[in-house]
């Protein structure tokens, strides 16, 4: 069984990140990028897997611009044995464009198993893995915190995290599951694989090879920082409260005063 | 104090520690079959992987004494370890191995290559950094003398390297608490240019990857290979995924071992590696002889309002609010888009232990000339780092069999200028020039020392080597006589001035004198260290041993709180050191090495030299990304700064001001 697993290059998470001059974003040039920690997960769970022996190769895709092929390394460089990368140009592409990328990678693939991370911490969108198995017509275990793969009934138990609690769902093969923080620990890349990747061969895509049309729908109007938070205010007695929650207005701050 | 006279010898040696246990250990020997470094002159490329074979793990009595962690391997003092523990390592094979991307290392590494094009061969150069990528760790004024560089890469004004701002003015002030005195500056900059450092390394890694060499970031080289003979072989990274306790979690990785016919050290001041290895071979008796002496930089980056903003203006300070008796000064120099870097530098053999560079960093900001300037701006970023002065005196010989030590780890700063980027990378050339010859005509390395005395970077130091030591008689004194050495002597006097004390041994009894009082931050022109911290993106991950190693685990309680009221608490940039009270109704010392900004000032300052700065694994440590672009956000520094409280492993129930009170 192949397993393909989506990755996408966000900007690191410990960088801290500026708003453009402009309002249109944010500063994206000359700040460190890597993997999505939550595509580490996914990678590594796909990695355990193989290794457990119920699948036979692991496949690594991205979309994005040039740039993305340093993800891919490290993708193959912690493990994956192959790596597809889909050039869609420097803009932004939208999950639901790479959903289509991605059914139509699956259908030139054919893996047993689509594992993404459940959301990019850049925008934080939470629908690819989701609109990939609707397109395809997968079952779907998201927010996984624990996943079984049962090889002979060609079933995967997933453990969900969700708002109650933990759900349990068990989904027949091929499916699709997007990965939580407690799934895993992702595996460091060592040295040695970190050289014998820099020499694997990356197959290169476009969007049109795969008949899928990029066109998006949204269009970003500004972005601007939250407005800082102002400072509170100790009232002194309760009249004071009183006259507060009357008069101005009131916001749940005020309940957080003595 | 007779310092004027050479023939007196220097009353400290720091080379006779007496603390340290490592004196009598014995030295292990490997089997290494790896021998000659001697090439054929027909071909080049990587050896055969030769395996080592597996060796037995001597624990030595530093394990034993501060904690169970048979399954680390990080080495400690001055033991020698096996290339390979039990279980082997992979080991990989080049013919340069260089510890440090920063300018000496990728000097040394692009000339190399430059070389090899040259004389139509190759040699395989392997470059480790330490910090997640090339630059993280880079951190300095900097105000740029292109001499090295234009031998390095001559035609780098077309090759878009990040150096566009040139010196347009030179200001030099005497502070005192509300005033601004201007002298007369003694620096001559034109021709330099106002740079971020870590963008120019940034540049100077993509000319060397495209000139083929292999940077690695994010390992850290934590140990030195030896064969059997005591000669340099390579270096081992640490062990990644070991846990708090010393046990491997789920993640271990075994590190990864780099043979190189030739090593080049080039971890900046104070570089872990180097200090071993120059406390081993006894560099320093074999170099000019004086100990290396340090000053701790405490810098920010603001952006600041446009008509404030001129760049290219370099501006010096000496004066408040440093006493006369404390070496150092500021610097604030204009960089382009609005930003400018400013910082304090102040000598670590200051003697008040209640000293507190950050906080007098802090106070600096407030001084009304400066204050004026930064108000209305935004911080970018923080971070710290040691810096030489020893200068001429304190060069050792940086040649080790098997390999040298370039840059900083020598150290090759021109103290009086400020500046030591040009000579750091003029010595990775050199070393490069070097080692070329080992390996394709069978030089010895000792060509490097020889071929660094003939070079300007000796003519250059020696002609400034007695401006630093003439301060130890104070303030006016020093800059009397660096005013007659700056225009009448100019170096040719046929004396050389001896350093102090080495900086451990400077610091006085806490009992002689008063704590200070700090004024709070207030917020927009100074900060807390959390807030600066968050600044300076600096992370380690949590679970993993401390790598800020006590040689001996009573001392802190014993002599550096009774003794100095645990300056360690105080000189510490991030607050790595606290000390917090434990059951018995005692102080005890808490390391929160999660803070750590590998400025290394702990390694040099500790009155015993009781704290041993190791690597932590690699990629964690400050990180100074910098962009060009770089405007103004609070988004990320509001919630940050609530996770980065909660992330600091802290069991402090006091605040500093408190612990200075009940001293």
């Amino acid at each position: 069984m192949k397993i393909l697993v989506a990755v996408k290059r966000v900007i690191d998470y410990a960088v801290k990140v500026r708003v453009k001059p402009n309002k249109s974003g944010v500063e994206t040039s000359n700040v460190k990028m890597s993997m999505n920690p939550f595509c580490e997960i996914a990678l590594e769970e796909a990695l355990r897997i193989r290794e457990s022996g119920a699948a036979k190769e692991v496949v690594a895709v991205t979309v994005g611009p040039a740039q993305c092929a340093d993800t891919l390394r490290t993708a193959l460089a912690m493990g994956a044995d192959r790596a597809v990368h889909v050039d869609a140009g420097a803009a932004p592409v939208l999950p639901l464009s790479v959903a289509k990328i991605l059914r139509a990678l699956v259908q030139v693939e054919q893996p047993g198993l689509l594992i993404l991370g459940k959301q990019a911490i850049d925008d934080d969108c939470n629908q690819t893995g989701q609109m990939v198995a609707g397109l395809l017509k997968w079952p779907q275990g998201t927010f996984a915190s624990k996943v079984v793969l049962d090889k002979e009934k060609q079933v995967a138990t997933v453990e969900r995290e969700v708002d109650g609690g933990l759900e349990t769902l068990c989904l027949d093969l091929p499916a699709v599951i997007t990965t939580d923080l407690r799934l895993n620990q992702p595996r460091y890349a060592t040295l040695p694989n970190i050289m014998k990747a820099k020499s694997k061969v990356i197959k290169k895509v476009t969007p049109e090879e795969l008949n899928v049309e990029i066109k998006s729908d949204l269009e970003v109007v500004q972005v601007t920082e939250p407005p800082k938070r102002k400072a509170g205010v100790i009232i002194s007695s309760v009249d004071e409260l009183i006259d507060k929650l009357k008069n101005e207005v009131v916001s749940c701050n005020i309940l957080n005063c003595k | 104090m007779h310092r004027l006279l050479c023939f007196f010898p220097s009353k400290s040696n720091p080379l006779k520690n007496p603390i340290s246990p490592f004196r009598n250990l014995p030295i292990f020997r490997t089997e290494n079959p790896t021998r000659s470094p001697l090439r054929p002159a027909t071909g080049f490329g990587l050896h055969p992987s030769v395996p080592t074979p597996p060796n037995r793990s001597p624990l030595s009595r530093f394990h034993l004494v501060s904690t169970n962690l048979s399954s680390l391997i990080h080495s400690t003092g001055g033991t020698r370890r096996f290339s390979g523990e039990s279980g082997g390592r992979e080991a990989l094979h080049y013919d340069v191995v260089i510890v440090g991307a920063g300018p000496a290392g990728l000097s040394a590494a692009i000339r190399l290559k430059q070389l090899c094009r040259a004389r139509n061969t190759d040699l395989s150069v392997c470059v480790l950094e330490k910090g997640s990528e090339v630059g993280a760790h880079i951190i300095s004024g900097n105000v740029f003398e292109p001499r090295a560089l234009d031998e390095l890469i001559p035609c780098w004004r077309d090759e878009g390297a990040p150096i566009e701002v040139p010196v347009s003015h030179d200001k030099f002030w005497l502070l005192t608490e509300n005033r601004a005195l201007s002298l007369p500056s003694p620096f001559d900059n034109k021709g330099n240019y106002v740079i971020s450092l870590s963008q120019l390394v940034r540049w100077m890694a993509t000319k060397a990857e495209e000139l083929g060499v292999e940077i690695y970031p994010g390992f850290a080289a934590s140990e030195i290979l030896y064969d059997e003979d005591d000669k340099v072989v390579g270096v081992a990274t640490n062990d990644m995924g070991v846990a708090k306790d010393g046990s491997k979690k789920e993640t271990f990785q075994r590190g990864v071992e780099l043979k190189g016919h030739i090593t080049l050290l080039a971890e900046g001041c104070r570089g872990s590696l180097s200090e071993k290895i120059i406390r081993d071979y006894k560099l320093r008796d074999k170099g000019q002889g004086q100990h290396q002496t340090y000053a701790i930089g405490i810098k920010e980056v603001w952006e600041i309002e446009e008509g404030k903003h001129v760049p290219g203006t370099v501006l010096h300070t000496v004066g408040w609010p440093l006493d006369m008796k404390t070496y150092g000064g500021s610097f604030l120099y204009h960089m382009n888009n609005r930003q400018i870097s400013i910082g304090l530098v102040i000598a670590l053999n200051y003697r008040n232990p209640y000293l507190s560079p950050f906080d007098e960093f802090q106070k600096l900001k407030h001084h009304p000339a400066i204050k004026s300037l930064l108000e209305g701006g935004s911080v970018l970023q923080y971070g710290a780092r040691t810096l030489n002065e020893g200068g001429f005196q304190s060069i050792p010989n940086p040649v080790f069999p098997g390999g040298a030590i370039i840059g900083c780890s020598a150290g090759y700063i021109n103290v009086p200028k400020i500046k030591g980027t040009h000579t750091a990378m003029k010595s990775g050339m050199l070393a490069a020039e070097a080692a070329f010859n080992v390996l394709d005509g069978g030089a010895q390395m000792e060509m490097y020392w020889d071929s660094l005395k003939r070079s300007w970077i000796w003519e250059e130091l020696y002609r400034s080597r007695n401006y630093r030591p003439a301060f130890e008689y104070g303030l006016i004194p020093g800059l009397a006589f660096s005013a007659l050495e700056r225009y009448v002597f100019r170096g040719r006097l046929p004396l050389t001035l001896k350093h102090g004390k080495p900086d451990h041994e400077a610091t006085d009894i806490a009992g002689v004198h008063t704590p200070i009082q700090y004024p709070r931050p207030d917020g927009r022109v100074s900060f807390d260290v959390p807030t600066s911290l968050y600044r300076s993106n600096t992370n380690h991950e949590h679970d993993q041993p401390a790598h800020l190693r006590l040689r001996d685990p009573t001392i802190p309680e014993r002599v550096n709180l009774p003794l100095y009221a645990g300056p360690e608490s105080r000189y510490c940039p991030a607050r790595v050191y606290e000390y917090v009270p434990d059951e018995k109704h005692g102080m005890k010392l808490h390391i929160n090495a999660q803070n750590c900004l590998h400025c290394k000032a702990c390694d040099v300052k500790d009155p015993k030299q009781n704290i041993e700065w190791t690597v932590p694994e690699g990629g964690g440590g400050p990180g100074n990304f910098g962009g060009k672009d770089l405007s103004l956000s609070k988004i990320a520094e509001v919630l940050g700064k609530y996770y980065l409280h909660m992330q600091i492993l802290s069991a402090v129930s006091i605040s500093m001001e408190d612990f200075i009170n009940l001293c």
